[in-house]
């Protein structure tokens, strides 16, 4: 089948085409709950947050979409999850799609506030639809439980078999079983020919219009399947945990989902998965090194990253050598 | 004389107190290269925009291929076929003129708004793109990101996306505005190429490609259709050389004294 296709059309395929590095990836991402079985908790963690990470990516890197309230729909699909399995059924999976509905909805609800205006505007509207619905979570403390948190939910064992343990492997499987299918469905999204229009209308707005792109429908729908992942995220963190408490509302979880952004790389869908793994186990190191003062060096890190910038990071090597060349750069 | 692909009929666009265009009227016919000329602040890009639907006249009405198209949003025209290009390159700098082109065609052949199967996976798309990239000498350059791109392959990608829109009319906005003298031939025989069937209105003040290309003209100044006609009466009307060397106060604007300062 290969081999049938024009030079052009493989160019055009390149982007969407697995490649052996991409499928060993997953596969070790699939046997680290077994392989560091001491350290499935924080497996748990890091796909928790690449999900949610990957979902902001779909409106941040590929429609140019910033938003500074992310986790609105983070929290929305983790209390949906949790008031489902409390009060309704204990079923993750069911949990999990009433969680992904319930931010799906507010996503498509709250889409409207961010088709007009510019970056800096969007940031705002965002910032604040976030800090509105913590402030219902907080106030409607009859159904939330507001500043004490949900407590009392109990899940039940996934499809019907495989009980949450205490080690958190179970967990971790099925995390990153939701994330590999999400992150597989958002793949086929952006190579597609809607997700070109997306980058489309984050490239040139104007001229997406002039060549026949209905622009808002376009951004109605990302900003509601972005909404939806970051949902299926939160709906994942509160039936792992079993809790779900404003701290999901947070501020700090829209920014750090943006700086994990900055450290992976934008527009590039594992951008999120990689800075979810260097963020948490900073993080999580350096935290058990200084719990004080791990800020200062997460801090310093971000900082030295954007001065010296990714690429070169990633390569020590160039790190001494003069540069012959002088570029425009 | 052929069958009238788009109308305009009265077209008056107010901006606050001020008059962009007032009473437009023009007739493009089927396979017309019509240009519109006129000096700085005449009213041209406004006409644009009030043809493409960026503007809504105050009053007015655009007919294009027999419906009123007054009222619909630009990306609705776009699908009867009313296209243009951009004074100053409206590209996708991200992407490359291979992408760029397969997004446009999958988009006009309505499938952009498939999400499941990858981009370029249409042999119709992959082939129009084949097609466009070799009509427009950007085979050479189609992996490369179009931010890199030189001025004048920017300019043709510019166009090249126009039409893979498959347009019924095409509103060319300077063209050869800004491109640099090496790369002006390969873009001026590629606007001669265009398929005859498209309509085409030209804005332009290259007069060298104006009248070398333009089989009909229009004339506008302050924001009204000063005359019409084919180029060699436009040449030869004394009230367009005026308009054009500066002579605008004793010849055009006795009418409109105050006017004659701001042109």
């Amino acid at each position: 089948m290969a081999q049938q296709y024009s030079p052009l059309q493989s160019s055009l395929l390149a982007h969407a085409r697995w490649t052996w590095w991409e499928v060993l990836l997953w596969a070790l991402a699939l046997a680290s709950p077994w392989l560091l079985s001491g350290h499935a908790l924080i497996i748990n963690e890091i796909a928790i947050v690449a999900l949610f990470a990957l979902s902001l990516d779909l409106i941040l890197g590929y429609a140019g979409i910033v938003s500074l309230g992310h986790a609105a729909f983070f929290g929305m699909g983790a209390y949906a999850a949790a008031l489902f399995a409390k009060f309704v059924m204990p079923d993750p999976l069911v949990g999990l799609l009433v969680g992904m509905g319930a931010a799906g909805f507010l996503g498509a609800l709250c889409s409207a506030t961010i088709l007009r205006g510019t970056d800096l505007t969007r940031l705002m509207v965002t910032l604040g639809v976030g800090l509105i619905l913590m402030e219902l979570a907080n106030k409607l403390d009859w159904l939330t439980g507001g500043a004490d948190g949900l407590q009392g939910v109990v899940m039940g064992p996934l499809l019907g078999r495989f009980e949450f343990d205490l080690y958190g492997r179970v967990a971790a499987w099925y995390s990153l079983t939701v994330l590999l299918i999400v992150f597989v469905v958002a793949r086929r999204f952006v190579n597609s020919p809607f997700g070109a229009t997306l980058k489309a209308i984050r490239d040139n707005r104007l001229r997406a219009m002039a060549i026949g792109i209905p622009v808002n429908s376009h951004l109605v729908v990302v900003y509601t399947v972005a909404a939806t992942g970051a949902g299926a995220a939160g709906a994942l963190l509160a039936q792992t945990s079993g809790f779900a408490s404003l701290d999901v509302f947070e501020f700090h979880r829209s920014a750090d989902v943006m700086l994990i952004l900055v450290v992976g790389g934008v527009g590039w869908l594992y951008g999120g998965v990689v800075g979810a793994i260097v963020f948490k186990l900073m993080q999580d190191v350096i935290s058990s090194i200084t719990p004080q003062y791990w800020t200062f060096w997460i801090g310093l890190f971000l900082v030295v990253l954007v001065l010296v910038g990714r690429e070169r990071l990633i390569r020590p090597w160039t790190w001494f050598k003069k540069d012959r060349k002088v570029g425009p750069t | 004389m052929s069958a009238t692909v788009l109308s305009a009929y009265g077209l008056v666009m107010y901006f606050g107190s001020i008059i962009a265009t007032n009473k437009v009227t023009l007739d493009l016919h089927h396979g017309a290269r019509h240009a519109l000329i006129g000096p700085n602040g005449a009213g041209k890009t406004t006409l644009i925009n009030l043809l493409t639907g960026v503007l809504q006249p105050s009053s007015g009405k655009i007919v294009l291929e027999g419906q009123d198209i007054t009222t619909l949003a630009p990306h609705q025209r776009v699908h009867r076929g009313m296209v243009r290009t951009f004074q100053i390159n409206q590209l996708f700098d991200a992407l490359t003129p291979l992408e760029t082109l397969a997004m446009v065609v999958s988009q006009q052949q309505g499938l952009g708004g498939k999400w499941w199967r990858a981009m370029g996976s249409s042999a119709s798309v992959t082939e129009r793109c084949e097609q466009l990239l070799e009509q427009f000498h950007l085979t050479a350059v189609m992996d490369q990101q179009t931010r890199v791109l030189a001025y004048g392959k920017r300019r043709l990608l510019e166009i090249a996306i126009a039409l893979a829109c498959k347009p019924r009319v095409l509103l060319l906005d300077e063209p050869m505005a800004g491109v640099p003298a090496g790369e002006r031939e390969e873009l001026l025989q590629t606007v001669a190429a265009l398929p005859s069937d498209v309509s085409i209105l030209l804005i332009e003040h290259d007069m060298d490609l104006v009248f070398s290309f333009a089989k009909q003209m229009t004339v506008m100044v302050n924001g009204t259709v000063l005359t019409e006609g084919d180029p060699e009466q436009i040449a030869n009307d004394p009230r367009v050389k005026a308009v054009y060397l500066g002579y605008g106060a004793d010849s055009t604007h006795n009418t409109q004294p105050s006017e004659g300062w701001h042109a």
